[in-house]
């Protein structure tokens, strides 16, 4: 007989991934126990008690967002369990999926149990493929699951993770191009054109354990409005990338062992990647660790990234290079994002190597990341302008000498831009 | 009973920056340096249903469209 233990304390998604490689299915009940078997109400009151939000990025709670889709009622709808993870800093998606595929299995299987939905599909980067197909082969041969499981290859690519976009891949059109979901969302119409819940791996890890342990123990950790932990993925704290699991409302600063003297080597701080936003280390590592609290500071935890800069990098020219990147990355759909990326991208380049020719100086920086804001059919330009509107703000001493006495000399690069080797390499 | 009240939404995949809209409703739109429209306030006052509607009806893309505002 196996005894499943409540799992104590912050550490939940990483509690077995220590003890070996990839969790098999065995190891994986051995640890857990198997699924109770809930009904879809009482699935819902759970999930809704329980007060979790996605960790894709956007934070919205799962409870309404899964009543809103069972509610649909249209046809039957299709869970996307949704690890496309395009954004280059993180990688807790990829690290989940490979250690513990079983977590993620388990919560997609509960949600469609809870929204009535038939179909799953697993959408992820190509590789994991390999991974997941072993799992689901062994939860076929145990007979686990009621609904059906399909896997679909994400493209490489920075948008492929967002909602319309990984919806565009599986139906076969336009692959990782978001759609304009302004009147009609995918909940509505999504995948075959049916109500669909697109919802990330780690949101659906952490409702695996929601389903056994019940939303009192999930709310033990984390705050009223943030309940739990998050997976964040580590840049710069240590040799290479680490994924870290931090209590919601906890500080980075106690997550990640930087006292006053470790921080004084680190210029500024990135939250949520690269369509996140910059933040003054001391604020980063002191305010507590919800997208609330980084909102408030016009940031974004996004789908839990922290970069962390070293001192002796140019910031004005690392970021150039992450803003021409994210330009790149566009879908080429909307106007005043395609050209007002491409702008920010050549102002930033400007004022990096040759702030002679920036044309208004920071302010018209600022302006411009204004022009493109909520512009877009998807949210790629608002990222993009949050990440030029804080790093000016944050490396202003740094951007006015720039301005004052021309390019410094920059040193090695550290932001890691896909395509191109840097320091923060994933 | 409430009379029901609009919103301009402007599909930016579909809008090519013609510039109609701004044209036919300059109350409510005005373009960006580059011919987009930017719509400036949420909701569209009374008394101007007609001219929004004017505008939706003659963009070359259909890309304006007005929706109800729910509650």
């Amino acid at each position: 007989m196996t005894v499943v233990t409540t799992p104590v304390g912050p550490t939940r998604l990483l509690d077995a991934t220590g003890t070996s490689d990839v969790i098999g299915l065995a190891a994986h009940l051995a640890r857990w126990g198997a699924l109770p078997d809930l009904r879809p109400a009482a699935l819902l009151e759970v999930v809704d008690q329980s007060g979790l939000r996605g960790h894709g990025g956007a934070w919205f709670p799962v409870g309404i967002k899964w009543r809103a889709v069972a509610r649909s009622g249209r046809s039957k709808p299709v869970v996307v369990a949704n690890g496309a993870e395009g954004e280059p800093a993180s990688g807790k998606d990829r690290f989940l999926l490979h250690h513990s595929p079983h977590l993620v299995l388990d919560g997609a299987s509960v949600a469609a149990r809870a929204i009535g939905a038939n179909r799953v599909v697993v959408h992820v980067t190509a590789g994991a493929v390999s991974g997941i197909e072993k799992a689901l082969a062994e939860r076929a041969r145990q007979g686990l699951d009621t609904c059906a499981f399909e896997i679909v290859v994400a493209p490489d690519r920075f948008l492929a993770g967002q909602e319309s976009a990984a919806v565009a891949t599986i139906n076969g059109k336009n692959p990782g191009i978001p759609t304009f979901i302004g009147i009609r969302t995918v909940r509505d119409q999504g995948v075959a054109g049916r109500p669909t819940l697109v919802q990330n791996v780690e949101t659906l890890a952490h409702v695996a354990l929601i389903a056994r342990f019940g939303p009192q123990w999930f709310r033990s950790v984390g705050t009223d409005e943030s309940a739990g932990t998050a997976l964040v993925t580590v840049t710069g704290r240590w040799d290479a990338p680490r994924i870290v699991e931090v209590p919601l409302g906890s500080t980075l600063g106690n997550a990640l062992g930087i006292d006053a003297e470790a921080a004084r080597s680190i210029q500024g701080v990135l939250l949520g990647g690269y369509g996140g936003g910059w933040l003054p280390t001391s604020t980063a590592m002191s305010m507590p660790f919800t997208e609330e609290a980084a909102r408030s500071h016009g940031s974004s935890i996004g789908a839990g990234v922290a970069i962390l800069l070293p001192s002796g990098v140019c910031p004005i020219a690392d970021c150039a290079r992450v803003v021409r990147y994210m330009e790149g990355e566009g879908a080429g759909q909307c106007g005043p994002c395609v050209n007002g990326l491409d702008l920010l991208a050549t102002s930033m380049e400007h004022l990096a190597y040759r702030p002679r020719s920036l044309h208004g100086g920071l302010a018209a920086l600022s302006n411009l990341c204004g022009l493109v804001e909520g512009r877009g059919a998807c949210r790629h330009p608002d990222g993009v302008a949050r990440f030029v509107r804080t790093a000016i703000e944050v490396f202003a001493d740094h951007a006015n000498l720039h301005l004052s006495r021309g390019p410094c000399q920059a040193g090695q690069p550290f932001l890691s831009v896909p395509g191109r080797s840097a320091g923060g390499s994933r | 009973m409430r009379r029901a009240r609009y919103r301009l939404v402007v599909d930016p995949i579909a809008c090519d920056g013609a510039g109609v809209c701004a044209e036919l409703f300059p109350e409510m739109l005005s373009l960006d340096p580059w011919g987009y429209p930017i719509i400036r306030s949420d909701e569209v006052p009374d008394g101007m249903l007609e001219l929004a509607r004017k505008a939706t009806v003659n963009c070359p893309r259909l890309a304006l469209t007005l929706i109800k505002i729910d509650k």
